[in-house]
């Protein structure tokens, strides 16, 4: 016979034993996933997200109940990008892969050469007014083509911010998707680029703007 | 940046586990994921309302104490046995683990507690709640927390020292 005293430290230890159950949390991962994905689709999330594959390794994608929001090169902390999405857009963020499937058939179309045109909905809210003319504008730059930082501006409805639409243009939200890598400083060379000249000059050779390997920068 | 709440995928994935700890050792195994689904609807709904400063373990913990409640009480609707050995949770199920029998009883003896016993002791040791977190989570006093835990563990004792 028990002691008392071990006998309680004896119920402490089973009920609240550490000890790692791998089959009970391979059941709450799926129901934990389970639960995302139906808050995605039953509308109580305000943001979903999903990372993508692509040629410049898995882009975070994060869509809202109005479009597209957000695309994250991978140097960008993933963490600290859904971060800040629930800060300046809404806590309820959820991954759900379903959401960002269109968004993800579009890239992969776009990367394989076999698409011009995103048809995807944007959601500006990440983006100022200003911002929003300047980027507005760039989306309508079409494949193939480039226009200047002064060029963009003048379209934007600001002539003379050349300077302010190239600002607007490093914190585009949704690169790629809104072609800022279309925009180019008015002697052609390619100017800066939020996710790296490389990339930029890449994705200027795939739309067949640029030669390759041969181009200004 | 001030505090904020994390965006809300970050608190599923940090304590999925924990919930799902709790409501096996609250539910019979049918009810954990209908329980484990329901609790983090309603975190999900209050979500935005909450202080980026709560104990967030503690809240959703809380939420997942009262859907097993209401699975219990549910259940006693449905007039069918309130403690049924047999039935209790996928313990017992050699597919996930067998564990020695003692624990086995155990676990069925808090499954058999009267509900504010099993309350306060699945609370203190799969939530690691204090007594005064145990009391706001019951909704009694500090006092009343800790009597519910001293006679539910009285209980288990005798189970143990059998």
């Amino acid at each position: 016979m028990m002691g008392d005293r071990n006998a309680v430290e004896e119920i402490e230890d089973i009920l609240s034993a550490r000890t790692h159950d791998a089959a009970a949390a391979a059941r709450a991962a799926t129901a934990a996933a389970r639960v995302s994905a139906r808050m995605a689709a039953e509308g109580l999330a305000d943001v979903s997200y999903a990372p993508v594959d692509s040629p410049f390794g898995p882009l975070l994608l994060a869509v809202t109940k109005r479009g597209l929001v957000r695309l994250a090169f991978p140097e960008e902390h993933p963490d600290s990008v859904l971060e800040r999405l629930a800060s300046t857009i809404s806590p309820r963020i959820v991954e759900a892969t379903a959401s960002l499937e269109p968004a993800r058939r579009e890239l992969e179309e776009y990367f394989a050469g076999q698409r011009r045109a995103f048809d995807l909905p944007l959601d500006w809210t990440l983006s100022s007014p200003f911002a929003r003319r300047v980027l507005r504008a760039t989306a309508r730059i079409p494949f193939g083509g480039v226009l200047s930082y002064a060029q963009v501006a003048s379209r934007a409805g600001s002539p003379r911010g050349s300077r302010a639409a190239g600002n607007a243009l490093g914190s585009n939200p949704i690169p790629i998707v809104v072609p800022c890598h279309r925009v180019l400083r008015s002697g052609g060379a390619l100017g800066g680029y939020g996710g790296g000249i490389e990339r930029k000059r890449w994705l200027l050779e795939l739309e067949g703007a640029l030669a390759p390997g041969a181009g200004p920068g | 940046m001030g505090a904020s709440l994390p965006p809300f995928q970050r608190f599923l994935d940090s304590y999925r586990d924990d919930v799902w700890r709790l409501l096996r050792a609250s539910v019979h195994s049918g009810e954990v994921d209908d329980c484990f689904q329901e609790t983090f609807i309603a975190a999900m709904r209050a979500y935005p309302r909450l202080r980026p400063d709560s104990n967030l373990r503690a809240w959703v913990l809380t939420i997942a104490h009262r859907k097993a409640l209401d699975a219990h009480r549910a259940r006693v609707r449905r007039a069918l046995p309130v403690a049924d050995p047999a039935s209790l949770d996928g313990r017992s199920s050699s597919e996930e683990r067998t564990p020695p029998a003692r624990d086995e009883r155990l676990w069925e003896a808090v499954g058999e507690l009267p509900a504010r016993q099993r309350s306060a002791v699945v609370l203190r040791y799969l939530a690691d709640m204090k007594h005064r977190e145990i009391a706001q989570a019951i909704g009694c006093s500090e006092e009343a927390a800790r009597r519910s835990l001293h006679e539910g563990l009285a209980k288990l004792r005798k189970v143990v020292i059998a």
